[in-house]
């Protein structure tokens, strides 16, 4: 008699607590969508405009790979490969096959999906640093067939006359509507992404990244698991190719390089891990950096790999987390 | 036949070059739990430095190399004490960024001291190559395979006679129990990755006749020795020495038999095959977990 209400009081604070965690993200997404209207409304210099559109590419490759890294704790360094499938398998199936680019998008992210799925069987058993060698291996393999498979990519050389997107009346070549498109996809990726992540599955992955043997033990089917996010940080990235591929017309292997999967990771790890909003942080950091570093010319990947080694060794959780662990200490001692 | 013997000289020859790289990885590996992605830079730095001692400056090859050895070993301990020692919580994550970043770093020092040209130098000596059965074994060929026995087993003899070369091995083994009986963890940390770096500067210096030398060859160069330590077993010798030669010799009859758009193939396809199958690498105990 006496517990019940105790336990309901409990309740009560839980629900209310998570009502509150809930709104406040809803409010969060609607500064957000706020947010992206006006900068596309004001924002009339096509350059910042198009610097823009890269930068919400670059997130959904971040929120993609974040899935994976940050919340499950499965390092993988061949992620460019799925951005490749993405943006190849639109090529194709356009320039080849005369497909609407519509029709294309479902078909490349599945086949970036079906990869990732054949791929992660036998590679998610790994890991620590054989995990990324893995993964490192099958991105470097796919990049090879990219450049190699002339009759159908292009070769080398690469794959031109992509078509522009269009939708009814609304044509997507101009600066402004691509950058209402793939905000629109990055706000979306948002939302779902943290729909999954505050439900049971999001808890459970969490559990993977603390401690894997820990989490099977109390019945999370891990394997299983890191699977399916592996497959959905794939068909992140297969997006993002989608909309990489037809916002540039023109593709080519050195895109989708080993280079370029160290970026995402970068990404992810400097913007912070296990944040949804640290991807894109890092997305837009990571984009903008070399542009301000033009200025360096000659110097430019002295101070890009500079950048990188101290942000790294003075906060190795990314800058979202590192400020805040920053703010943190310097509140506690004002309060000593 | 004929044609088979060529195949297998030039899978020899580069053989010797990625175990002396893999031999770099898991010396590294052995004594920090470290991989050094920017390794493959190093290499690169020994060959441009070596185009500069040995084909502008026209030193002997003997000062030449110890040169540029040293050079990049130098390199290398100053990358540990400024980047590696000053990270407070190593985990794999951290340490792979961080030694991406340092890649980034070296090719950025390379363009802005070498430009963005590829140099060659000439081979070590100027003998007219070997006719084996009707195949041609280059005289820089036999430079690098000697070179490379003689390193082979000038390391086998460091680790097996020597006071260092045991001390070493043993806080390889535990850093803990080397501690206990007074082995300084820290030196031995610091001569791992002195002599590893050696190890990417002696690739580059007895690549750099065979080769175009320019600031962006060290990536690949790098990840394929990677590939090799991996095959034979990441953090054994023995496991390096094989998994060199296995590489270099499948790439080549990949290069004859099959295509040479896919040499770069072979070793990631060799590297995925082991990872599924023995990740241990092939002379690894039965045991060997995978992390």
């Amino acid at each position: 008699m006496l517990i019940t209400p105790i336990k309901n009081k409990h309740q009560n604070k839980t629900l209310k607590q998570i009502m509150n965690h809930q709104t406040r993200d809803r409010i969060c997404y609607a500064i957000f969508l706020l947010l992206i209207i006006l900068t596309g409304y004001f924002i009339k210099n096509p350059y910042y405009l198009q610097v823009l559109t890269f930068i919400g590419i670059n997130t959904l490759l971040a929120l993609g790979l974040n899935m994976l890294m940050g919340y499950a704790g499965q390092i993988s360094l061949g992620h460019a490969a799925f951005y490749g499938i993405g943006a190849y398998g639109t090529a194709i199936l356009t320039v080849h096959y005369n497909l609407s680019p519509w029709l294309a998008l479902p078909a490349a992210i599945a086949a970036a999906m079906i990869v990732a799925y054949i791929v992660g069987i036998p590679t998610l058993k790994l890991s620590g640093y054989y995990l990324g060698m893995g993964t490192l291996g099958f991105g470097m393999i796919i990049n090879i067939l990219f450049r190699e498979w002339r009759s159908v990519t292009g070769g080398a050389s690469g794959f031109i006359g992509i078509p522009t997107l269009e939708l009814g009346m609304i044509s997507f070549s101009s600066g402004r509507n691509y950058f209402y498109l793939v905000w629109g996809f990055v706000l979306t990726s948002f939302i779902v992404c943290q729909r999954i992540i505050d439900s049971r599955i999001g808890r459970a992955l969490r559990a993977i990244h603390d401690g894997e043997k820990a989490a099977s033990a109390v019945g999370v089917d891990t394997k299983k698991l890191k699977l399916q996010v592996f497959v959905l940080s794939a068909a992140f990235s297969a997006l993002a190719g989608f909309l990489y591929a037809h916002l540039v017309l023109f593709i080519s292997p050195g895109t989708f390089s080993f280079i370029a999967s160290i970026r995402m990771v970068t990404m992810v790890v400097i913007g912070g891990m296990a944040s949804i909003w640290g991807s894109l942080l890092g997305a837009s950091l990571l984009t903008l950096l070399p542009e301000w570093l033009h200025a360096f010319s000659e110097f430019e990947m002295v101070v890009y790999g500079l950048i990188l080694m101290i942000v790294m060794i003075f906060l190795p959780r990314g800058l979202t987390r590192g400020l805040l662990d920053i703010y943190e200490r310097a509140n506690k001692k004002n309060d000593h | 036949m004929q044609e088979i013997l060529q195949y297998l000289f030039s899978g020899i020859t580069n053989g010797a070059i990625y175990a002396v790289i893999a031999i770099g990885f898991s010396m590294l590996y052995n004594s920090t739990e470290l991989i050094n992605f920017a390794h493959g830079e190093f290499v690169m730095l020994g060959s441009l430095c070596m185009v500069t001692f040995f084909g502008t400056l026209h030193l002997p090859l003997i000062p030449a190399m110890m040169l540029t050895i040293t050079c990049v070993a130098v390199t290398g301990l100053v990358f540990e004490r400024l980047a590696i020692r000053s990270v407070k919580h190593p985990e794999p994550i951290v340490l792979i960024i961080i030694t991406v970043g340092a890649s980034i770093f070296l090719r950025g020092i390379g363009m802005i001291l070498w430009g963005k040209d590829a140099y060659s130098i000439p081979a070590f000596s100027s003998h007219p190559p070997l006719d084996i059965a009707g195949a041609k074994l280059l005289s820089q060929s036999i430079w690098i395979i000697v070179i490379f026995l003689v390193t082979a087993v000038g390391l086998q003899l460091f680790y097996k006679k020597t006071l260092t070369g045991k001390a070493m091995k043993a806080n390889a083994i535990s850093k803990r129990a080397a501690w206990i009986v007074g082995i300084p963890s820290k030196l031995m940390v610091m001569m791992a990755f002195g002599l590893s770096t050696a190890m990417g500067g002696l690739a580059g210096v007895i690549i750099a006749p065979i080769t175009m030398s320019s600031y962006d060859m060290g990536t690949m160069l790098g990840l394929k020795g990677f590939c090799a330590a991996m095959l034979g077993g990441l953090g054994s010798l023995w496991g390096a020495l094989i998994g060199g030669f296995l590489l270099g010799i499948l790439e080549a009859f990949g290069v004859g038999f099959v295509s040479s758009g896919l040499k770069d193939a072979t070793a990631f396809l060799l590297l995925l095959l082991i990872l599924y199958v023995r990740p241990g690498g092939i002379i690894s105990s039965a045991d060997a977990n995978r992390f």
